[in-house]
């Protein structure tokens, strides 16, 4: 061990600027970690103190600012959303792969737009919701509002994951179905689909993720009411929201802390569920 | 029969394709629709370079949130971009195989991180600290800084992580060859053919500070002037549209959607030159 070091000493000292750089690299790597690890303990060590029973109660009151209606809400927004968001993704996907001719307008059109949607901003998507869903088709600040824009702002998301795990399937796939004598719809779900369905699971399970931490786009089209939403057309505010709304009142901030923690609880796990799909799919899936 | 379910579907598929670029066009539509004629009403040249912004005076200039959107974004670049390139050289050529999957996963879990949850650690956290360090009120253009480059660290890494990866091993392996240590290997030889990679990741990480909005809000203090110090307020494009849309009404409202459409606009010129590197990539 000593030998080695010594070694090394010697090879830094003729070339110092491997030394700098690689010293940079491990600085580097050291501080990402230790960022993640400040963001996620700060918020662990003082939020799970906080996570008291009250929180969970059914009905949120200005004394008890409860957290399990937005909780729920969420959920609500979330199954809204993929409900939009994940045929009309997967059904795109499907005609940019096995339908559309590879070379044609329409295929690159559609690729322009998806990688504009992916870069437009969340804030965007909340200015272009109240102003088409909450006030040009009427359905007011509401579930079904912020839902739709959020499924249009993961749209691009479904369509993309979809879409690789399609080209992924092997042609012969294809052509063994076709030869036994069925149709391309045929062969569209009942071969090509099932062997993509990890894929587009992973993809859903993304969308899943940015739709729980989306908050800005929400309060203009689904609002900030803190009760469970009766329908699709009240307004409901979901967990990100809640937790905005509660940190900027400033007494709250014990359960602001709570809330975070829950958070963060569902966006781990959303990460694990993905990271287990992705090993699943196998090989290189695994690691990108 | 069966040629009509395979034509049926084959155009309900083709309208799932559609309703993208509809979404798209109805975008442009309803943003430009009410942000354009606001901007014509108030002056294109006032607009956009007017420095004072007092909605209540009917003085609606948001040069000033130009300037603060350029100034977080470019702090958060100056700390984002080199931390984050250096460690995915490190998670591409350095790490201990098995210290590459938690750490991979660790990275993952800072890009599902939501951004009210920085937005609220930066509160807590970064705000005073940079309070009792730097002076000043701790809500600031370096506290929004610091936090957006803590945000763009999981975009850089795992763009420029995977666009080293996509380097063959042979321009490694040639470098050793030629005598080189394995680091410079990896930065004569192996990064600098990532490059155009690595910049993609730098110019998605760019869309994201330009884009992001709770967490800058929660930090930046907000002011609507042009920031004279690193430790002075500053309020972005998109956060001048959040603080403000809740109450606004009719010429207010639009310059809202007017700075939207600005911004909207920057997020295309980020968008092209994406696409400018990814072609170049290929």
């Amino acid at each position: 061990m000593g030998k080695r070091l010594m070694q090394k000493w010697r090879f830094y000292r003729r070339d110092p600027k491997s030394l700098v750089l690689s010293g940079a690299v491990y600085l580097a790597a050291a501080l990402t970690m230790f960022a993640l690890l400040s963001v996620v303990g700060c918020i662990l060590i003082k939020g799970i103190p906080n996570l008291t029973p009250e929180l969970f109660e059914r009905n949120y009151t200005t004394e008890n600012v409860s957290l399990l209606p937005a909780l729920i809400n969420t959920l609500s927004i979330t199954g809204l959303s993929l409900l939009f968001a994940v045929p009309v993704g997967i059904g795109a996907a499907i005609y940019l792969t096995e339908y559309a001719s590879s070379g044609s307008k329409l295929v690159s059109a559609v690729g322009v737009t998806a990688e504009t949607l992916s870069g437009i901003p969340s804030i965007v998507y909340g200015l272009f919701g109240s102003l088409f869903f909450v006030k040009y088709l009427g359905f007011g600040l509401s579930l079904l509002s912020g839902a739709l824009t959020l499924g249009i702002m993961i749209l691009p998301l479904i369509m993309r994951t979809t879409e690789e795990a399609l080209r992924a399937v092997p042609d012969s796939y294809r052509e063994g179905s076709f030869g036994l004598g069925a149709g391309k719809l045929r062969t569209v779900f009942s071969i090509v689909l099932p062997c993509a369905v990890p894929g587009i699971l992973s993809g859903v399970i993304l969308g899943m993720g940015r739709i729980v931490g989306e908050s800005a786009a929400l309060i203009f089209t689904a609002g900030t009411v803190a009760e469970i939403a009766s329908g699709v057309f009240s307004s409901a505010r979901t967990l990100s929201v809640h937790m905005y709304a509660i940190s900027g009142e400033g007494m709250y901030i014990n359960q602001t802390y709570a809330t975070a923690v829950i958070l963060l609880i569902v966006v781990i796990l959303i990460n694990g569920i993905s990271n287990y799909i992705a090993k699943k799919i196998g090989g290189e899936a695994a690691n990108g | 029969m069966r040629k009509m379910k395979e034509k049926i579907m084959k155009s309900v598929f083709l309208t799932a394709a559609c309703v993208l670029i509809a979404a798209v066009v109805l975008i442009c539509f309803f943003l430009f629709a009410s942000g354009i004629p606001a901007i014509r009403e108030i002056g294109i040249l006032k607009f956009l370079f007017g420095t004072r912004w007092k909605p209540s005076n009917d003085l609606y200039g948001i040069f000033p949130m130009i300037v603060g959107s350029l100034c977080v974004t470019v702090g958060a670049l100056m700390i984002g971009v080199p931390v984050g390139i250096l460690t995915a050289v490190f998670m591409a050529q350095f790490v201990p195989k098995n210290l590459y999957k938690p750490m991979k996963a660790a990275v993952n879990l800072m890009a599902g991180i939501p951004s009210v949850v920085y937005g609220f650690f930066g509160l807590v956290v970064l705000v005073p600290f940079v309070r009792e360090t730097f002076g000043g009120r701790g809500m600031s253009v370096l506290t929004a800084s610091l936090l957006l480059g803590l945000m763009i660290l999981p975009t850089v890494i795992s763009v420029s992580e995977a666009a080293i990866r996509a380097v063959p091993v042979s321009f490694y392996e040639g470098g050793l060859a030629l005598g080189a240590s394995h680091v410079r290997s990896v930065f004569y030889a192996v990064v600098p053919a990532a490059k155009s990679g690595i910049f993609a990741g730098v110019v998605l990480g760019i869309g994201r500070a330009v884009g992001e909005t709770m967490a800058v809000m929660m930090v930046a203090g907000n002011q609507a002037v042009i920031p004279k110090k690193i430790t002075s307020g500053v309020r972005t494009l998109t956060t001048n549209i959040v603080l403000e849309m809740g109450y606004s009404t009719d010429l207010h409202r639009e310059a809202l959607i007017g700075t939207a459409v600005v911004l909207f606009g920057f997020i295309l010129l980020i968008n092209l030159s994406l696409s400018f590197f990814k072609r170049r990539t290929k």
